[in-house]
């Protein structure tokens, strides 16, 4: 029930309220920002849109932290197996 | 709507009906419905089922579809083929429907191996088309046939009433002289060959979406509409003794194309997505729209399917093309899955790609 | 794509795929619901099963509001489409969802006016471009929606707009899940959570499912990492024998949801006192109506709509399927009477319903790795 794409703001749109134009990769259309009047996004900011209308604000540091997260899995693992390599441990 | 039919004379003799009575009927459909025209399962259906038996008799597992027919005069092979064109708006960026007309049958007439010589072209018009719409569309087309080096040597005219014919259709038929060296046939595609695709796909089609103006999208895209000869010219050069079988993808996109490939061989076609040229603008609009790129039009691509030892040459033969910068391997036929179309992404995920039903649409889930 | 590419690394994807089988445990079977129609579109587009374990299971669930949607209501849909001077405007997921006399694409080829639009926003503008005619917009969607057709409403009521009416048919999906989980089918671990049904409801609303039901939930995005770092926190929750709500998604969806969509939307919307569900059967305070301030813009009220009911063909085990308590490939009419060009059921024509998702994504593979 959820296409929604992330989309840059480019430009407000002066003749509309809550109208700006948004860019997804060159393509560009108006979206009606009416979701977000408590707190207005301004060009240069992204957000996610959803049958012409922007439903949220993306957070570029909560994806950045995202993709922090996701890279370290795997990593701890792999310093783990180093640290066994070590044979530190005691046989049980 | 792009006729997939196309008239060859049977190489197992079996004969025109008309010599022993028409064939077996097997379209039980009651009446015909927009998805017929659409270039997918139905309009294979149609052809099959109706076309295939009554017009050259072909019974049993269905008649290879090609782009162009080739008969025989006098011992010469020539190539001929047709197509009707109907695209709304008449003109959008890039091009406009008097270019479709004469590229699409140039194309269809390439990707057969055959240099088009000559060009017929009938006209349906509507009654109230102002003049300066046909006079654009006239100049079109001589354009676009002197930038094919094809004569456009008659057609005809008629005009109908106000209210049918969307303005204007266009019908073209085409003749050419087949390349030396090349015999193609999805028959002759085997396990290991190679996939290569000629550039970007999706240009054409997302650029017709967005010139409707109903989905208030605006991109800086334009149709591909060209023709693919001097590209097809350069393959063949450098590939011709391992060219298996080429195809243009023009309404169902790559997708339909290649499944046509698959039931014709029964071999499986795998494709690497990230090996596919898309535009960046062709992937928003997709993205945006829930599209599927691989389903949309093209009108100045076309595929290949070259033998393994022949890929590098054939790649480089393009890569050195006006035109073909683009071109890329998407991927190789293996024997499995059977008859199907594969895509699979970079971390192994794969998933089927079935020919379309109807014309792609737009979702907001 | 900036927020789709990272988010789709190949390396990751495969890193992410390998925690999860360190953390699946191997003598044990999951069973996590995909709640939303877009996850289930996700999993089959990106291949998600191809790199998942056998014994993580994926049921999907019935968040796509096309498939919940029963044949009457396109129906009465259409029969307003079809009076004079109207036009029928929807999003294209509706288009050939089959009605008793066909879908709307069926319709439009036989002479309606039928537009396809992107946006209700865009329903609106064909009614300020044709004064002459009547837009009924069709509206669908859970509440990630919702909150457009709302706005759009008000937009039309501020501007009295006079020929603009909507046909709603948005309904909630708390109500869907209690629905799954009151089936005494279902068995079911866990839930992956709708992200963008969350960043208008927010995280709140699945409380329940944790608290009361000791099932986690993990609100999740639709990138092949979202869903995969999805069932990492499920699993890691599984291990650690707890059952919380999770926000994978915090990157669009804030814990409390999305304030001035919920004004709206109470705004325009109240909630019907039970509606019917395709394969569900009939749920109370699961859908939404249009309120009496906004009756001129109610298409419920400007046109007689005849509210017919029209039961599904026995055969068809839609209601299974939607339930997750039947594959798709075990409804005895996939395949074979329902394929999506000619579908019987719902789910075989939204290209987010499992049975459409898995005969266009799926069954062919699994076809030809069958043994002979």
């Amino acid at each position: 029930m959820c296409l929604a794409i992330p989309g840059k703001i480019v430009e407000l749109v002066d003749t509309q309220p809550n109208l700006a134009v948004v860019d997804v990769t060159g393509v560009r259309r108006r979206v009606d920002l009416g979701l977000l009047q408590d707190d207005p996004p301004v060009p240069g900011d992204w957000v996610l849109i959803h049958v012409g209308f922007a439903m949220s604000k993306i957070s570029e540091q909560d994806a950045a932290e995202q993709m922090r997260t996701l890279a370290m899995l795997g990593e701890d693992q792999a310093a783990l197996e180093e640290v066994r390599g070590y044979g530190l441990e005691s046989s049980p | 709507m792009r006729s997939v039919l196309q008239l060859r004379t049977p190489e197992d003799g079996s004969g025109s009906p008309g010599l022993n009575g028409s064939h077996k009927v097997r379209f039980r459909e009651p009446q015909i419905e927009m998805a017929h025209g659409a270039g997918g399962k139905a309009t294979r259906r149609l052809i099959d089922g109706l076309f295939v038996p009554l017009l050259y008799g072909v019974q049993g597992a269905h008649a290879e579809l090609s782009d162009a027919a080739h008969v025989e005069i006098d011992g010469t092979r020539v190539a001929i083929t047709t197509d009707s064109f109907v695209v709304r708006p008449l003109r959008f960026p890039g091009g406009s429907i008097g270019e479709l007309a004469v590229n699409g049958t140039v194309n269809d007439l390439a990707v057969s191996g055959a240099t088009a010589v000559a060009l017929v072209v009938s006209f349906v018009l509507e009654a109230g088309l102002p003049s300066g719409a046909l006079e654009s569309e006239v100049r079109a087309m001589a354009s676009a046939a002197r930038a094919a080096g094809v004569s456009i040597v008659g057609g005809d005219t008629k005009v109908v009433e106000h209210g049918k014919a969307d303005q204007m259709y266009i019908a073209t038929t085409g003749i050419g002289r087949q390349l030396t060296g090349v015999a193609l046939g999805a028959r002759l595609v085997r396990p290991g060959d190679r996939i290569i695709l000629s550039g970007p796909i999706g240009d054409h089609g997302i650029t017709i979406l967005l010139a409707r103006g109903e989905l208030d999208l605006e991109a800086g895209l334009q149709s591909d509409t060209r023709s693919v000869l001097p590209l097809v010219e350069a393959l063949v050069a450098a590939a011709a003794p391992g060219l298996r079988w080429m195809r243009d993808p023009t309404r169902g996109g790559v997708a339909t194309a290649l499944n046509e490939l698959a039931l014709d061989c029964g071999l499986g076609i795998h494709l690497t997505e990230s090996r596919i040229p898309i535009r960046d603008e062709v992937r928003g609009a997709c993205e945006l729209l829930g599209l599927d790129p691989l389903h949309i039009a093209n009108e100045g691509q076309f595929l290949a399917v070259v033998a393994p030892e022949y890929a590098d040459a054939a790649l480089a033969a393009l890569h050195a093309t006006a035109g073909g910068e683009a071109a890329a391997v998407i991927g190789d036929v293996r024997e499995e899955p059977a008859a199907a179309v594969l895509v699979t992404t970079g971390y192994g995920g794969s998933r089927i790609v079935d020919m379309l039903v109807g014309d792609p649409l737009p979702r907001i889930c | 794509m900036r927020f789709i590419d990272e988010f789709r690394d190949p390396e990751i994807v495969t890193r992410t795929a390998e925690e999860i089988l360190r953390l699946a445990d191997r003598d044990r079977h999951y069973r996590f619901m995909e709640v939303c129609g877009g996850h289930t579109h996700a999993i089959y587009r990106f291949g998600l099963k191809d790199v998942l374990p056998p014994n993580i299971e994926l049921i999907h669930g019935p968040g796509c509001p096309v498939c919940v949607l029963p044949m009457g209501r396109i129906d009465d849909g259409l029969s307003l489409g079809a009076q004079p001077d109207v036009i029928f405007a929807a999003f294209g997921d509706m288009m050939r969802v089959p009605g008793a006399h066909g879908s709307p694409l069926e319709h439009k080829a036989k002479g309606m006016d039928v537009r396809i639009v992107y946006s209700p926003s865009d329903a609106l503008k064909l009614a300020r471009a044709n004064p002459d005619k009547h837009v009924m917009f069709f509206a669908i969607g859970f509440e990630t929606t919702a909150p457009s057709t709302a706005l759009t409403l008000k937009r039309a009521k501020s501007e009295g707009i006079k020929n603009f009416s909507v046909f709603c048919n948005h309904v909630t999906i708390i109500p869907a899940i209690r629905a799954i989980l009151d089936s005494p089918d279902m068995r079911l671990d866990a839930f992956i959570g709708p992200g963008h049904v969350s960043t208008v409801i927010g995280c709140r609303p699945y409380e329940w499912i944790a608290r009361d039901e000791g099932r986690p939930i993990v609100v999740s995005g639709f990138e092949p990492l979202d869903m995969l770092q999805s069932i990492v926190m499920l699993l890691r929750q599984i291990k650690r024998g707890v059952a919380i709500v999770e926000n994978q998604y915090k990157r669009v969806v804030p814990w409390e949801g999305n304030r001035a969509a919920l004004a709206a939307m109470a705004e325009v919307f109240e909630l019907r006192p039970f509606f019917e569900w395709r394969g569900l059967g009939f749920i109370s305070q699961s859908a939404l109506r249009i309120r009496e301030s906004y009756a001129a813009w109610d298409a419920e009220r400007v046109f007689r709509v005849a509210g017919v009911r029209v039961t599904d063909p026995k055969a068809a085990q839609c209601g299974e399927v939607l339930k997750g308590v039947l594959k798709p490939a075990q409804c005895k009419l996939f395949g074979r009477e329902c394929t999506p060009e000619r579908p019987v059921g719902a789910l075989m024509v939204s290209s987010e319903g499992s049975c459409a998702a898995y005969y266009n994504y799926e069954h062919r593979k699994m076809a030809a790795a069958a043994p002979v």
